[in-house]
């Protein structure tokens, strides 16, 4: 039991612990916040997996300011407490047998196809260093520079969106 | 923690000096005692907790404000990466990471929750406009902040402190006298890192959200007590934090502005705490009466003991490193300072259009000058 | 070597993402169903950042970047969306926003 281990396990719990807790919140406040501290966690697993940046990235732009975003919309539109749903009985009674069978089915397939045992085992992986930003800058500003130029307009056409229904709300 | 508690003392006093007046006084001598007898009343007041408050949240916020000011010190580093006390290397920073500035950024990203919580949590319309308000304000000017500082690490290739730092040693080739920080060539990144941190902090001219003439107090109306000092020091706290960034970005940080043949500059910390030792003997002597006296008399007797401690030969080369910084972090504090009492506050829209109109475009402009004088330099 | 095996990430991603598609179908409020499609963009991002590390390849991570990107510009237009429903329709739950039903 060494300690990235360890520190995987914690974080996963915590990445879980938070999913279950958004389901189980009764008021999307405390929904915000829990994915919140999914995506921090997911954040630590992926610097234990070796992507500083990415990690800082996820925290910067996930983490503080999309999910900022939701919790100004929220508070903007005064959520309140959910109130209760009237489930269909096939999904109360069939729901959680069957997405315990795919998760079974999942898990079967990843030990004992091919693919699957050399991904799990991690044979493609000798002993890495973190990956540095600089050679991922390098690839995407080369390789990848046509879907970055494309996800900047992207980013133009969703702010004009979100411009132009902001203005018609006011209206 | 001492240290923010007295950043707030140098604070009221340096306000009061440039406003004509003497500031905290009364209690101990010049005033210095007074953050603990503020510490002694926020820890006796009654902590209010009101019953239509989120409680989790309400008690939430605060600690989540403060924990995340004191986190970010742990990856700044106060002097070179290996310094040798007592013939061990020691590192002095407690965490030497790769993407250093990075993850500074990311801490004051969540720092934004600690603000827009409180202003929930407290279920009272002061408290949740002023909690938006200001929430809003800093995701503004982060976006201003962070662009600012790229032109920085274009110019060092990295984004680790230390190797930040270590570009910024020597001289400029043309005009010898003037070392080689960032400040110089990069004027106009830290014009805009230097303004979007005071919004960023939420201090004035930038504090509208909790200005006290208009919203009463913004997000921490509610808060009452130890809670509102966690406030209080986590707003500290970030000042710090960011005048720590902007002396290792801009200023060099633990580099000094000597030439380093200069081999005497390592008794220049002890000669400058003799120095202040020397004036508050003259001013124990001359000014204070009764208890006053034995106060600074202590105090007199401290920086004495701390100065001849930075001459021993085992000490000083250490300790050099260390001075500089905390010497241009105090600096910057004290621009901070002079800001806040000699400028007016500005009005909401205002402070939003300028950071989206203004600061934003400045600061994309000195990156892509930057970025253009980097390849027409190395082609 | 890597001490955990890159199939802990994999069924730690699969175990979200599963969390996110019964919080998006069982939840009745629009925000909290947008937060459970932030949640499956989640688990997907930690796949592709696992992958990478098991390939020793960088694309993994660049197509992490693309997908923070486009989830935080569909998180705006779709919030957008959001409160302009909210303030057509008065309310934020899903069973209200039903006028195409047949």
């Amino acid at each position: 039991m060494s300690i990235p281990f360890i520190m995987f396990f914690v974080f996963a719990l915590v990445a879980v612990g938070g999913a279950i807790m958004l389901i189980v919140a009764r008021e999307p406040i405390h929904s915000a916040l829990c994915l919140v501290l999914v995506m921090v966690a997911l954040a630590a697993l992926y610097l234990l997996l070796g992507a500083e940046f990415i990690s800082a990235v996820q925290v910067i732009v996930y983490a503080g300011a999309v999910m900022v975003l939701f919790v100004f919309v929220i508070m903007l539109l005064n959520a309140g407490v959910e109130e209760r749903t009237n489930f269909s009985h096939m999904a109360k009674y069939a729901g959680l047998p069957l997405a315990i069978f795919l998760l079974f089915a999942i898990a079967d397939w990843m030990a004992n196809s091919a693919i699957g045992a050399t991904v799990a085992n991690g044979a493609g992986a000798p002993n890495q260093a973190a990956v540095s930003t600089r050679a991922l800058s390098t690839m995407l500003f080369q390789k990848y520079l046509f879907p970055f130029e494309a996800t900047s307009i992207l980013i133009l056409i969703a702010i004009l969106g979100a411009l132009v229904l902001a203005k018609k709300g006011a209206e | 923690m001492t240290a923010l508690a007295y950043l707030s003392w140098f604070e009221r006093k340096i306000i009061a000096h440039i406003q004509s007046r003497w500031g905290p006084y009364y209690v101990g001598a010049h005033g210095l005692l007074q953050p603990l007898a503020d510490g002694v009343k926020f820890l006796f007041k009654e902590d209010l907790t009101l019953p239509t408050a989120d409680r989790f949240l309400f008690i939430l916020s605060p600690f989540l404000a403060l924990s995340l000011a004191m986190t970010t010190l742990a990856l700044i580093p106060f002097g070179p990466a290996t310094v040798y006390i007592f013939g061990q290397p020691t590192q002095l920073v407690v965490a030497n990471v790769d993407v250093g500035l990075l993850f500074l950024f990311a801490i004051t990203s969540i720092g934004v929750y600690g603000v827009v919580l409180s202003g929930w949590s407290s279920n009272s319309k002061y408290s949740l406009l002023g909690g938006l308000r200001s929430s809003a304000q800093m995701i503004s000017y982060e976006v201003s902040l962070t662009l600012s500082v790229v032109g920085v690490l274009l110019l060092a290739g990295s984004f680790n402190f230390n190797e930040i730092i270590e570009h910024q040693q020597g001289y400029f080739r043309y005009v010898p006298f003037i070392p080689r920080w960032n400040v110089f060539p990069q004027f106009v990144g830290f014009l805009c890192y230097f303004i979007s941190a005071i919004a960023e902090t939420n201090r004035a001219p930038f504090d509208l959200p909790e200005g006290e003439q208009e919203l009463v107090g913004g997000f921490h109306t509610e808060y009452s007590s130890f809670k509102f000092a966690m406030f209080f020091m986590a707003e500290y706290g970030n000042m710090i934090t960011v005048s720590c960034l902007a002396t290792i970005l801009f200023f060099g940080g633990w580099l000094s502005p000597l030439p380093d043949g200069w081999t005497w500059q390592q008794y220049v910390p002890g000669v400058a705490l003799l120095c202040v030792a020397l004036y508050l003997a003259y001013d124990t002597v001359r000014n204070m009466r009764g208890l006053g006296r034995i106060q600074l008399t202590v105090v007199t007797l401290l920086a004495a003991g701390i100065g001849l401690l930075c001459l021993l030969p085992a000490v000083a080369p250490v300790i050099l490193g260390p001075f500089w910084f905390l010497g241009k972090v105090f600096l910057i504090i004290f621009f901070y300072v002079w800001t806040r009492s000699t400028l007016p506050r500005m009005r909401y829209d205002q402070l939003m259009s300028f950071g989206w109109k203004l600061l934003l475009p400045v600061s994309l402009l000195n990156l892509v000058v930057t970025a253009f004088w980097i390849v027409m330099r190395h082609p | 070597m890597n001490v955990v095996p890159i199939s802990y990430y994999l069924v730690l991603s699969a175990i979200l993402f599963g969390l996110g598609v019964v919080a998006f179908v069982f939840k009745r409020n629009i925000i909290t169903i947008f937060m459970s499609i932030e949640l499956m963009l989640n688990a997907v991002n930690l796949a592709f950042v696992a992958f990478a590390r098991a390939h020793n390849q960088l694309d993994g991570l660049i197509f992490v970047f693309f997908v923070i990107v486009l989830a935080a510009a569909e998180a705006a237009v779709g919030l957008a969306i959001v409160i302009t429903i909210a303030h057509n329709r008065r309310s934020l739950n899903v069973e209200n926003v039903d006028l195409l039903k047949f």
